[in-house]
């Protein structure tokens, strides 16, 4: 049901990537993703893909919750693809209903966004397998640091998303469990017209807020029980330390980067096609 | 012929996905009407899977739930149905609490049933008289009354239903001792009452020992023994092994029979124990004097 969520969800490990510093795979990702799209031909994008394989090997996931993730949104993949192949310049290949073109440029494109979007969702999956959304807000929160010279409220931000990421596996399963309570008294929630349904729900959302209300008090009290008053002189439980795993895997995926540059610049096979 | 059986009842949660769980194990059961069954289990034994596939919550993955020698889900349309004769009541049923005030909030079962008028308004009233809320408080918000109020609120608004059978999943969860003995009580007192069929899921064996007829211990999603209370609780070491505790009164009488002492084995109260230990008493007394 509501719960078969794959993408954004933490499986835990002790692999090489779940043991790195949050703030280095945040950062690492951005590169990634500026690489991925600065990847102008197939062989630097083959670069790159190599290194997402890499990656996947490196987390100690099971494949399948790649899969998964990717299945999801296989929609939006095959979508874009499919709308790019009319969108190329140059001779037409084919024609198909007398306006719709395939080039030789299209199905160039076409490929290289499928293999672009597919690749940004995996090395994402790969940050968001690896990396508890604590240890994520937890690294967001730091590296939106300079951002308080804006004025930007970076902690309380980020420990807003912090609760809500710790809450969401609990207001998942709350409506489960009211939705049996009210069916047993004979909700019926299945059938009848549109009205019907909606007036269907007031049972299941009136405990819902009550109790995601309670439960928000209780937190704020417990908060406050512990002198919670926001950032200013906070320290922390758990500090982070960038360690030579962390720069290891900076200066691997600098090779990478590097190497897939020089392609771009020196290898220009895109511009042959 | 029993009022509800079950035929190797198996059930699996996501089922075919990496997080697959057989929770209930080939089960089958034979339960007859007015009878008073507890249900124990250390927790995760699969007795809230179990019960909440006997008013159809749950649909079997494999198996059958007979009701009056019917296969509830013969015409799955009709479940509702089900769902009035078995009435069920969950784990903290308080968190379903929605309606404006008590009245209305333990109408809701019947109104859906197609109650009206001064017949509903007898239910819900009797319905609260059996949990012991007073009349003042039904016309107060299901919000502001206090959280033992509110249990016994949320169990009426299931009797209400007048249901053949009437399950509880834990219902004395997080009260205290006098609010569990009292909430008990009313149960069996409904039970003698109207004569109809009760489970009660607990892990608590004091509840049970007291009040049940029959018991129903599951481990691992199996059924691990079904018998009477006595002969369930005569097997105190089984029980220890599954993780479950007999209650202290029933282990000390049965420490005493292995110091050589002449108790029965199968003391389930207090009470009980005082007799058992008077009587031995008064037989040492004779032989001395
Ligand atoms: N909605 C669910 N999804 C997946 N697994 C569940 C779900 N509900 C219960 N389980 C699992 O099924 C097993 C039996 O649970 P349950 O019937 O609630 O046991 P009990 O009521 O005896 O504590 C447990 O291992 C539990 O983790
Ligand atoms: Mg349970």
């Amino acid at each position: 049901m509501v719960r078969d969520v794959t993408l954004g969800q933490f499986v835990p490990g002790k692999s090489v990537l779940h043991r790195m510093d949050p703030r280095a795979k945040i950062v690492l990702l951005l590169a990634f993703i500026v690489m991925l799209f600065v990847s102008n031909n197939f062989l630097s994008l083959g670069i790159m893909t190599a290194a997402v394989l890499i990656a996947i090997g490196c987390s100690g996931v099971s494949l399948r919750l790649y899969v998964k993730s990717l299945r999801m949104i296989l929609f939006v993949v095959l979508f874009t693809a499919v709308l790019n192949l009319f969108y190329g310049r140059g001779e037409p290949l084919v024609t198909l209903f007398g306006f719709m073109q395939i080039t030789a440029n299209g199905i160039k494109n076409s490929v290289f966004v499928a293999v672009r979007i597919t690749e940004l969702i995996l090395i994402s999956s790969v940050l968001t397998f690896t990396t508890s959304p604590t240890d994520l807000t937890d690294a967001l929160e730091r590296l939106m640091k300079p951002l308080k010279v804006f004025h930007i409220k970076v902690h309380e931000i980020a420990m807003m998303m912090t609760i809500a990421l710790c809450f969401v596996p609990t207001l998942l399963e709350k409506p489960d469990k009211i939705m049996s309570g009210e069916k047993a008294r004979g909700a019926d929630l299945e059938s009848g017209g549109l009205m019907q349904r909606v007036k269907a729900l007031i049972p299941i959302l009136i405990p819902l807020f009550v109790s995601s209300f309670r439960r928000a008090y209780d937190l704020a009290m417990a908060m406050e029980c512990r002198c919670y008053h926001g950032g200013e002189g906070r320290t922390r439980m758990k500090s982070l330390h960038l360690g030579t795993l962390d720069v290891s895997v900076i200066v691997f995926t600098a090779a990478f980067s590097l190497a897939a540059i020089a392609c771009n610049i020196w290898l220009p096979l895109g511009a042959a096609l | 012929m029993p009022i509800l059986e079950t035929q190797q009842l198996s059930y699996v949660y996501g089922e075919g996905t990496p997080f697959e769980k057989a929770a209930v194990k080939n089960v089958s059961l034979t339960i007859h009407k007015g009878e008073f069954i507890g249900v124990i289990g250390h927790t995760g034994s699969g007795k809230s899977t179990l019960v909440q596939q006997l008013n159809g919550l749950l649909r079997p993955s494999s198996g059958r739930v007979l009701l009056d020698g019917k296969d509830i889900w013969a015409e799955p349309k009709k479940i509702r149905d089900i769902r009035f004769r078995v009435g069920m009541v969950f784990q903290y049923p308080e968190h379903q609490l929605f309606e404006e005030t008590v009245y209305k909030d333990i109408s809701f079962g019947p109104r859906n049933m197609g109650i009206r008028e001064e017949e509903l308004d007898r239910r819900v009233r009797s319905a609260a008289a059996f949990v012991g809320l007073k009349d003042e408080l039904l016309e107060a918000s299901p919000f502001e009354i206090s959280g033992g109020e509110k249990r016994r609120a949320a169990i009426a608004g299931v009797i209400a239903m007048d249901p053949d059978i009437l399950i509880l999943d834990e219902p004395t969860a997080g009260l205290d001792p006098r609010g569990r003995d009292v909430l008990l009580a009313q149960i069996l007192n409904y039970h003698k009452q109207r004569g109809n069929t009760v489970l009660l899921v607990s892990h608590s064996m004091e509840d049970i020992a007291r009040i049940a007829d029959r018991v129903l211990v599951m481990n691992n999603g199996s059924v691990a023994m079904f018998d009477t209370t006595r002969a369930i609780f005569a097997r105190g070491e089984e029980l220890e092994e599954m993780g479950l505790r007999v209650p202290q009164i029933t282990k000390i009488m049965r420490d005493l029979q292995h110091a050589g002492w002449p108790v029965s084995s199968g003391v389930l109260t207090v009470e009980q124990g005082v007799r058992e230990m008077l009587k031995l008493l008064k037989e040492r007394g004779e032989s001395h004097g």
